[in-house]
C-alpha cells in the first residue's frame, strides 16, 4: 500500500501520514487492572484493524479500517462513530 | 565438496546422510508441545533433552526449521544493554553462544567483530555513556570512545557523514559478534533430534484445547495432539497465538526489513550501528554487506519488502559510507517482528495453566536464542519462571513494572 484514497483530501501518497495506532476507547471510571490492560495491551492478531492515521501536511485526523493482513484500507470512518463523551 | 559433487553428478543415487529425520506420524500425546521450530524452539527443545532429561517432546512448525525470523534476522549478537535485566540475560546468551560450535560439533562461523554504536548528537552521547557504565557494572567489555578511536578501527567511514550528522563518539563492544543464523537452529535441532525429540514440520497448530484454566492439547492441521505442557515460541505469529486462547498481550506486529549487497573483497571487520540514522551494516563471511534499518512504521502480518525501506536505508548508508554508492543491493526480506511496548521480551508461565510464553522478540529475538531457550527449557521443566526472566513475565504490565529496554536495535527511541 503505497497511496491512500482519502475521500477528504483525495489520492495521497501513505509517507505524508503518520502512524498512530489502535482505535481504543478508555475505561474512564475503573480500576487499576482495567486501565493498565487499556493502556498496554493491543488487538495484535490479523484482521481488520481501526487505526489512527495522522496527515501531516494538513494536520487532520483520520480513522481508517484497514485489514492487516493484506494491507488494504476498506474504509474512512466517520469520526462521529469513534467519538465518546468524556464524563464532567 | 566439489569433488563429492562431481561424482554424486554421475551417479543416479547418493547416500548423503540426512540432517533432519523424514516425516514420522504424530503421537497422540507428549509431555511438552513446542509450537515453533525456528531458533528458540530448538533451543528450548534441546536443553530439555539436554539438562533436565525431558525428551518426549514435539516441535511442531508450519513451515520448515529455521525458515521465519530465524533466517531473517541480521545474526548480531552482543550484551550492550541498557537495563541490569537486559545486560544480564543477553551476556548470558553471548557466553552460550561462544560456546556452540563446539557443543553441536557444528561451525556456526561465530566471529567476533567489535561492535559500534554511533552518537551523532549530545544526548546520543550521554545515552552511550550512561549503557557503558551499566555494562561496566555488570563486567562487560564496553566503553565510550571517541572519533580518532573511530577513525583508527573504521577508516572507511565518512566521520563528517557528509556533512549532515558528524559522529561525535561511539559506544565500542569488543565482543560484539555474528554468526551463522541457520546453523545455530540446525545445531540445536539435530543436537535435540539426536536425544530422541520429535521434530514435525509442515504442521500447523490451528487451536489450543483446554479445559477450565489448564490447556489439555493442541489442534493441528494433522489432528489432535494431546499434551501437558504447550509453549509458543513463534515471534512474529504470538497473536495468532494468544487469541486461540483469548489471551491479551501488549504485542503488535510490524515488518522489519533488511537487504544484502552483492559480495565484495573483506573490507569491514566492525559491526556499525546508528542509532540517529536507524541504520546497521556488518560483512557477511562471503563480503555482502548485511544492511537493516528500523521497523516499518504501521502494523502488518506480512514478510513483503518495499522500495520505501530501500530508498531510505542506502540514503543514509552512502553518508557513512560514500564508496558504497558504486555498489548494488542483491537482495531484501522482511520479517515480522513482535514489538512489544518496553521493547523487553515476554517470556515464562501465563494465567493459563501448562501454557508458556516466549515471544516479544521484536529486533532482538537472535541474539538471544541460546539464552531464551535454555531459561524457558528450565521453567517448563520446574513450572516456575528462571531467575533470569523474571523480570520478562506477561504480568509486568498490569503491574506497571516495565523494563524500558532502550538498548534495542532498530526501534526508535
Amino acid at each position: 500500500m503505497k497511496v491512500f484514497d482519502c475521500p477528504v483530501i483525495g489520492r495521497r501518497p501513505i509517507s505524508e501520514f503518520d502512524y498512530v495506532g489502535e482505535v481504543r476507547k478508555p475505561p474512564m471510571d475503573a480500576d487499576e487492572t482495567t486501565w493498565a490492560e487499556y493502556v498496554f495491551n493491543r488487538n495484535g492478531a490479523p484482521g481488520l484493524l481501526r487505526e489512527w492515521w495522522y496527515h501531516r501536511p494538513t494536520g487532520r485526523w483520520y480513522v481508517m479500517e484497514r485489514d492487516t493482513l493484506k494491507d488494504e484500507v476498506l474504509r474512512f470512518i466517520d469520526l462521529e462513530e469513534v467519538r465518546y463523551d468524556i464524563p464532567a | 565438496m566439489p569433488w563429492r559433487l562431481l561424482k554424486h553428478g554421475f551417479t543416479s543415487s547418493h547416500n548423503e546422510p540426512r540432517f533432519f529425520p523424514e516425516t514420522r506420524p504424530l503421537k497422540s500425546h507428549y509431555d511438552v508441545v513446542i509450537i515453533g521450530g525456528g531458533g528458540h524452539g530448538m533451543a528450548c527443545a534441546y536443553y530439555l533433552a539436554k539438562e533436565h532429561g525431558i525428551t518426549d517432546v514435539a516441535v511442531l512448525e508450519q513451515g520448515y526449521i529455521g525458515g521465519g525470523n530465524t533466517g531473517r534476522n541480521t545474526t548480531i549478537v552482543r550484551s550492550n544493554y541498557l537495563t541490569p535485566e537486559g545486560v544480564k540475560f543477553y551476556d548470558t546468551s553471548l557466553k552460550l553462544f561462544e560456546d556452540l560450535s563446539d557443543d553441536f560439533d557444528l561451525n556456526i562461523f561465530y566471529s567476533t567483530r567489535g561492535h559500534f554504536t554511533l552518537a551523532h548528537t549530545d544526548s546520543a552521547l550521554r545515552t552511550m555513556r550512561w549503557r557503558a557504565e551499566v555494562n561496566k557494572h555488570h563486567g562487560i567489555d564496553s566503553e565510550v570512545v571517541d572519533r580518532d578511536f573511530i577513525a583508527k578501527e573504521v577508516p572507511y567511514m565518512d566521520l563528517d557523514c557528509a556533512g549532515h550528522n558528524p559522529v561525535m563518539g561511539a559506544l565500542y563492544h569488543a565482543p560484539g559478534a555474528v554468526a551463522r543464523h541457520d546453523a545455530v537452529a540446525w545445531g540445536y535441532a539435530r543436537g535435540a533430534y539426536n536425544r530422541g525429540v520429535e521434530i514435525h514440520q509442515k504442521t500447523r497448530v490451528t487451536a489450543i484445547r483446554t479445559q477450565g484454566d489448564r490447556v489439555t492439547g493442541v489442534e493441528t492441521d494433522r489432528g489432535f495432539v494431546s499434551c501437558n505442557k504447550v509453549v509458543s515460541m513463534v515471534a512474529g505469529s504470538t497473536p495468532r497465538i494468544t487469541s486461540m486462547l483469548g489471551l491479551q498481550t501488549p504485542i503488535e506486529i510490524y515488518p522489519l526489513q533488511a537487504c544484502v549487497s552483492e559480495p565484495v573483497k573483506p573490507f569491514m571487520d566492525t559491526i556499525v550501528v546508528s542509532g540517529s540514522l536507524h541504520v546497521y551494516v556488518s560483512q557477511s563471511s562471503r563480503g555482502e554487506m548485511v544492511m537493516g534499518a528500523s521497523v516499518d512504521p504501521s502494523v502488518l502480518h506480512s514478510t513483503r519488502s518495499s522500495f520505501d525501506f530501500v530508498e531510505g536505508l542506502t540514503d543514509k548508508m552512502i553518508d557513512l559510507f560514500p564508496f558504497m554508492s558504486r555498489m548494488k543491493v542483491m537482495r531484501q526480506w522482511a520479517g515480522m517482528s513482535d514489538i512489544t511496548p518496553d521493547f523487553a521480551p515476554i517470556m515464562g508461565k501465563t494465567p493459563i495453566e501448562g501454557f508458556y510464553l516466549d515471544a516479544g522478540w521484536g529486533t532482538w529475538g537472535f541474539k538471544a536464542t541460546p539464552v531464551s531457550g535454555k531459561t524457558m527449557a528450565w521453567t517448563l521443566a520446574n513450572d516456575r519462571n528462571h531467575e533470569l526472566i523474571e523480570p520478562f513475565r506477561l504480568s509486568r504490565f498490569a503491574d506497571f513494572d516495565l523494563v524500558g529496554e532502550k538498548g534495542a536495535a532498530s526501534v526508535g527511541h
